[in-house]
């Protein structure tokens, strides 16, 4: 238990502070990951061929790679990408982005490709005469997605978005490869250091745990809350 | 766009996907074993097998693959008892420590999938079979498994998708699989983008191979 005291002697405040890490990235993530989402499923559920065509290049590529690819191209390929835009401006020193910025963007691409699939079917599921009769009403399009099929969408959208949260939650683990100090990076440390893997891999398996079981609880009251009226 | 690096890179990478296809073989066969002795266990009336299952699926399916290889890669090596036996052999080894993890995290999932295909087999088709006099045991394996197999075929291949990029983290424990050597050669050329299109589109003709075959089993086992 020494091994987990807080303050110079143990791990303990340190991987705490890399849980909060963890879970920073992650909801970090997975807001980027809505905004991919809200760009793509209109793209997805439109009926021109070509826009259709970029959103399902984009879930079928990124759902296809492994996550690790994805992470490698940003780490390796985001500054240069970053330099390129900045030279156009004119603008020629190195530029260096922080590992919690790359991490978090690689992740949430992954993570907007699932939430792209889970909004896409939310919004199929809704029955077609939801959208005519707020035609017929008179709703403008913006006010018809925002007041009818929104609220019906997040309802089923619920219990598969909280898949997508498990599957970023554990996600954010490969950031580690990038030096971003998150749950796995610091039990690596810590198992450098005291040349005790077992113990602190273990422990780090018991945070991913506490972390997903948590956030379980949380998804399933929101969710008996979002399906009151039914 | 440097062409030429795209054209180099490619045979290097196409001799990695191999070992990708082996780890992924072998851990699917593997996991399809566990995932059906953990889905019969999840269906016994005993609490505490019953108990056991659902542990297991649960700490495999709530922690990340990465968690799990370094804890065989790197943890199991700590036990000195396990050092003095035959085990050692196999665990010394990066390749056969990132099967096991490969293979005991597929088998969880692989459980899941089997034990509701199991769970959504109608009562009528047991019943049937019982009213003609068919022992418990031929039940079992001429009705419920080839039915619960075609029944879970669509989430197989999903598992089977996903467990084809899970493999992608056996670079990290020092194996040359086709992201390794991708990783390898974005490092030395810093040339991520044209190395990302090569074996990234090796990866996705994996999944359109795997797609349309599980496609073409779910038409060949139609009923």
């Amino acid at each position: 238990m020494d091994l987990l005291a807080f303050g110079k002697t143990g791990w303990g405040d340190e991987l705490f502070y890399a849980t909060l890490m963890t879970l920073a990235v992650s909801i970090t993530a997975m807001i980027i990951g809505f905004f991919f989402a809200l760009i793509f499923t209109p793209l997805k559920l439109s009926k021109n061929k070509f826009l259709n065509l970029i959103g399902n290049s984009y879930t079928t590529v990124i759902r296809g790679v492994p996550e690790l690819l994805v992470i490698y191209l940003f780490f390796f390929g985001g500054s240069g990408a970053i330099m390129f835009v900045a030279s156009m401006f004119g603008y020629n020193e190195y530029i260096e982005i922080n590992a919690f910025i790359t991490g978090s963007f690689a992740i949430g691409i992954i993570s907007g490709a699932y939430s792209t699939e889970v909004f896409r079917g939310a919004i199929q599921s809704i029955e077609k005469g939801q959208f005519e009769a707020s035609k017929v009403l008179g709703f403008k399009k913006p006010l018809q997605f925002f007041k009818v099929i929104m609220p019906q969408m997040l309802r089923l959208a619920i219990p598969n978005l909280s898949n997508v949260w498990q599957i970023t939650l554990k996600d954010t683990s490969l950031i580690s490869v990038t030096g971003l100090v998150e749950i796995m990076r610091q039990s690596y440390i810590a198992a450098g250091s005291t040349r005790d893997p077992l113990f602190f891999y273990s422990f780090a398996a018991v945070l991913y745990l506490l972390l997903t079981y948590m956030s379980m609880k949380l998804i399933n009251k929101l969710e008996v809350k979002y399906s009151k009226g039914y | 766009m440097d062409l030429e690096l795209m054209v180099n890179s490619f045979p290097k990478l196409l001799n990695a996907t191999l070992i990708t296809l082996k780890l992924l073989s072998l851990s699917l066969i593997f996991g399809l074993f566990i995932g059906l002795i953990f889905a019969i266990l999840r269906l016994k009336k005993n609490i505490f097998l019953n108990k056991f299952a659902y542990g297991y699926s649960y700490i495999f399916r709530g922690t990340p693959l990465l968690v799990q290889i370094f804890i065989i890669y790197f943890g199991l090596g700590q036990i000195e008892y396990l050092r003095s036996t035959f085990l050692w052999t196999i665990l010394k080894e990066p390749y056969w420590c990132a099967i096991i993890a490969f293979s005991l995290n597929t088998g969880a999932y692989t459980s899941e999938i089997l034990r509701s295909a199991f769970q959504t087999i109608k009562p009528g088709f047991i019943e049937a079979g019982k009213s003609l006099g068919i022992s418990n045991k031929i039940i079992f394996y001429k009705i419920q498994i080839p039915i619960a197999i075609r029944q879970s075929l669509p989430a197989y291949g999903n598992e089977i998708i996903l467990m084809m990029k899970g493999t992608s983290l056996a670079s990290t424990v020092t194996l040359m699989d086709l992201t390794g050597v991708a990783k390898y050669i974005i490092s030395t050329t810093f040339k991520p983008i044209e190395v990302f299109i090569v074996a990234g589109g090796i990866y996705l003709f994996m999944t359109f191979i795997i797609h349309n075959l599980i496609k073409f089993l779910e038409k060949k086992y139609s009923f």
